[in-house]
């Protein structure tokens, strides 16, 4: 029996490891290097209603144990998301989580309730927390009843289960979990980046051209646990916890936190070859941890 | 096919102010098939840098199992990178993206090739495969001054090279594209790699009817997965079309890319 395989609203994952939205693209330049179908799911790129060009470049920076993006959520609009991406991700046997995004209520709406047809989008990621754009995004993510309105919206159109992906961007992570759950998500993933800057000395301005942008990578992964700790213990909802994760020793940290899977992000950048990767050496690493399986692990730092 | 290979410093040595060059060995160099495409390094496991460093291959040696990088020591990844001695091991992603096409000149044609500052070394594998096919080529080397200067002779070993050093300290005081006009040098297809401005001013030129430019940017993956380092192209209505640096370029036909 696997020590892996789960199962969670709309995914029968085969392990709890997955790339996070903006990440992977649409998984076309990674598999030039792996089988994408050795990936408990893949996230895809944010979708817009409409085709998005994002912020000018500079777009990301480098910080210690980590870096700064303001992409801006560039993607070619849902219409060719479905004709051509996820078309083509068809031949691969992973469920995809397709990350939503919007500037306001009407389009997360529209966007979900057609990505949701497609036969191989399992489940919604409701981006609610990009900090990257000037409407909408992050609004939606940092008011807990704007947050829930939202979810009930799109809950009653998608045909999957819908996740919301949760900003850390707030004073109470837990509030804004509770009022997604009232709006009647499905799960929640966390976490999306933390607002950062970087300032180039040379010039005395920002080096990023959207001036501020997310903070991903090891260098915010206490934050993520400690959020991934905090929800877990107040909410019955699965947990997709990211944030830095880069070893496995990171995903056994999410899990005893409260997470049931975890996605990969900026160490995709750094090793290509990460995802599968860690999903070898954890089936390993618990072997020899006497695991039978990665879920008698979840939570077990505060149960 | 790209792949991930700790490779083996050979050699590693400064040849002008902060500009080093180094050779690495291992099966990788064999997979390098293109001039003017690039790998991704990580220079160490520690978390600062992070991130990998977009690295251009000045020459490779398949047979040996070696290429050659020329690169600048000016942030905390390059400098890192430039403490490496002989033996010491480099985590090498590669090869990347899309490179200069050879097979755009004939035989018997001549091609000129226009290179600033650290945008030179790529230009030096595309000059030996082109020369190796019967391609002249003409070289046009930029420099801030004589310190920053390298592989000048290397080149006039090739074709005929002229250096343009913005102080006049060697060759000719000015721009590469002064010293392409002062001596009228034509040619029928052209391939250039430097800063942007540099570019988009031998674009303008004309000195050859046809030809290959080499950009540069902020890189995240270096794959085409991270959308760090796009560009819009010179034809888009509707201002939401997009080129990827890492992987539709770095080398673009000239006027393809909106610089």
């Amino acid at each position: 029996m696997s020590r892996l395989a789960l199962e969670l609203p709309g995914l029968s994952l085969k392990n709890p490891v997955m790339p996070a939205s903006g990440c992977f693209g649409f998984g076309r330049e990674f598999s030039q290097l792996f089988d994408l179908s050795t990936l408990g799911a893949i996230m895809i790129k944010a979708t817009t209603e409409e085709p998005r060009y994002g912020n000018a470049t500079p777009r990301v920076a480098e910080t210690p144990g980590g870096m700064l993006n303001a992409i801006g959520l560039q993607n070619p609009g849902l219409e060719k998301v479905i004709a051509n991406e996820l078309e083509w991700l068809k031949q691969f046997e992973v469920p995809i989580i397709a990350n939503v995004a919007g500037s306001q209520t009407e389009d997360y709406v529209q966007v979900a309730k057609e990505i949701s047809k497609v036969d191989n989008v399992h489940a919604l990621e409701l981006n609610i927390s990009c900090p990257n754009v000037k409407t909408g995004g992050i609004a939606f993510g940092t008011i807990p009843e704007t947050a829930k309105e939202l979810t009930k919206r799109v809950k009653e159109v998608s045909e999957v289960p819908v996740y919301v992906k949760l900003s850390p961007n707030v004073t109470n992570i837990v509030e804004m979990a509770k009022a997604v759950e009232d709006g009647g998500a499905d799960g929640i993933t966390m976490i999306n980046t933390l607002i950062g800057m970087r300032i180039d000395l040379k010039t005395g301005r920002p080096v990023l051209s959207n001036r501020t942008g997310g903070l991903s990578g090891p260098a915010v992964k206490p934050v993520a646990v400690r959020m991934v700790y905090e929800v877990s213990q107040q909410t019955n909802l699965p947990i997709i916890g990211m944030g830095g994760v880069s070893t496995v020793e990171d995903i056994i940290e999410f899990s005893l936190a409260g997470a049931d899977a975890v996605a990969i992000g900026t160490a995709n950048f750094v090793n290509p070859f990460i995802c599968p990767e860690l999903i070898a050496e954890l089936d390993h690493y618990l072997e020899q941890h006497n695991v039978d399986h990665i879920s008698e692990l979840k939570g077990r730092s505060w149960k | 096919m790209i792949q991930k290979e700790l490779m083996t410093v050979v050699s590693q040595s400064e040849i002008a102010v902060n500009i080093f060059e180094m050779t690495l060995k291992g099966a990788l160099a064999r997979q390098i098939d293109e001039p003017g495409k690039f790998v991704h390094l990580k220079v160490g496991e520690e978390m600062m840098p992070l991130l990998r460093r977009p690295i251009s291959i000045a020459k490779i040696e398949p047979e040996k199992q070696e290429f050659t990088m020329i690169y600048r020591a000016e942030g905390a990844g390059t400098s890192a990178l430039s403490r490496k001695r002989t033996g010491d091991l480099v985590d090498v992603l590669g090869p990347l993206g899309h490179g200069f096409p050879v097979e755009e000149a004939a035989a018997g044609q001549t091609a000129i090739l226009i290179g600033g500052g650290i945008g030179v070394p790529p230009l030096y594998e595309l000059s030996r495969r082109l020369n190796e096919k019967g391609v002249k080529t003409i070289h046009v080397l930029g420099f801030q001054n004589k310190q920053a200067a390298f592989y000048t002779e290397q080149f006039a070993a090739l074709g005929d090279t002229y250096v343009a050093t913005v102080d006049g300290s060697l060759g000719e005081q000015g721009f590469v594209t002064d010293i392409i006009n002062k001596h009228g040098l034509k040619a029928d297809i052209f391939y250039s790699c430097g800063p942007t401005v540099m570019l988009k001013a031998v674009e303008r030129l004309h000195a050859a009817p046809r030809g290959y430019i080499s950009l540069e940017e902020r890189m995240g993956c270096g794959i085409g997965a991270c959308f760090a380092c796009v560009c819009h192209p010179a034809a888009d209505e509707t201002g939401t079309a997009y080129l990827k640096i890492c992987s539709d370029g770095p080398v673009f036909k000239a006027g393809e890319v909106a610089l």
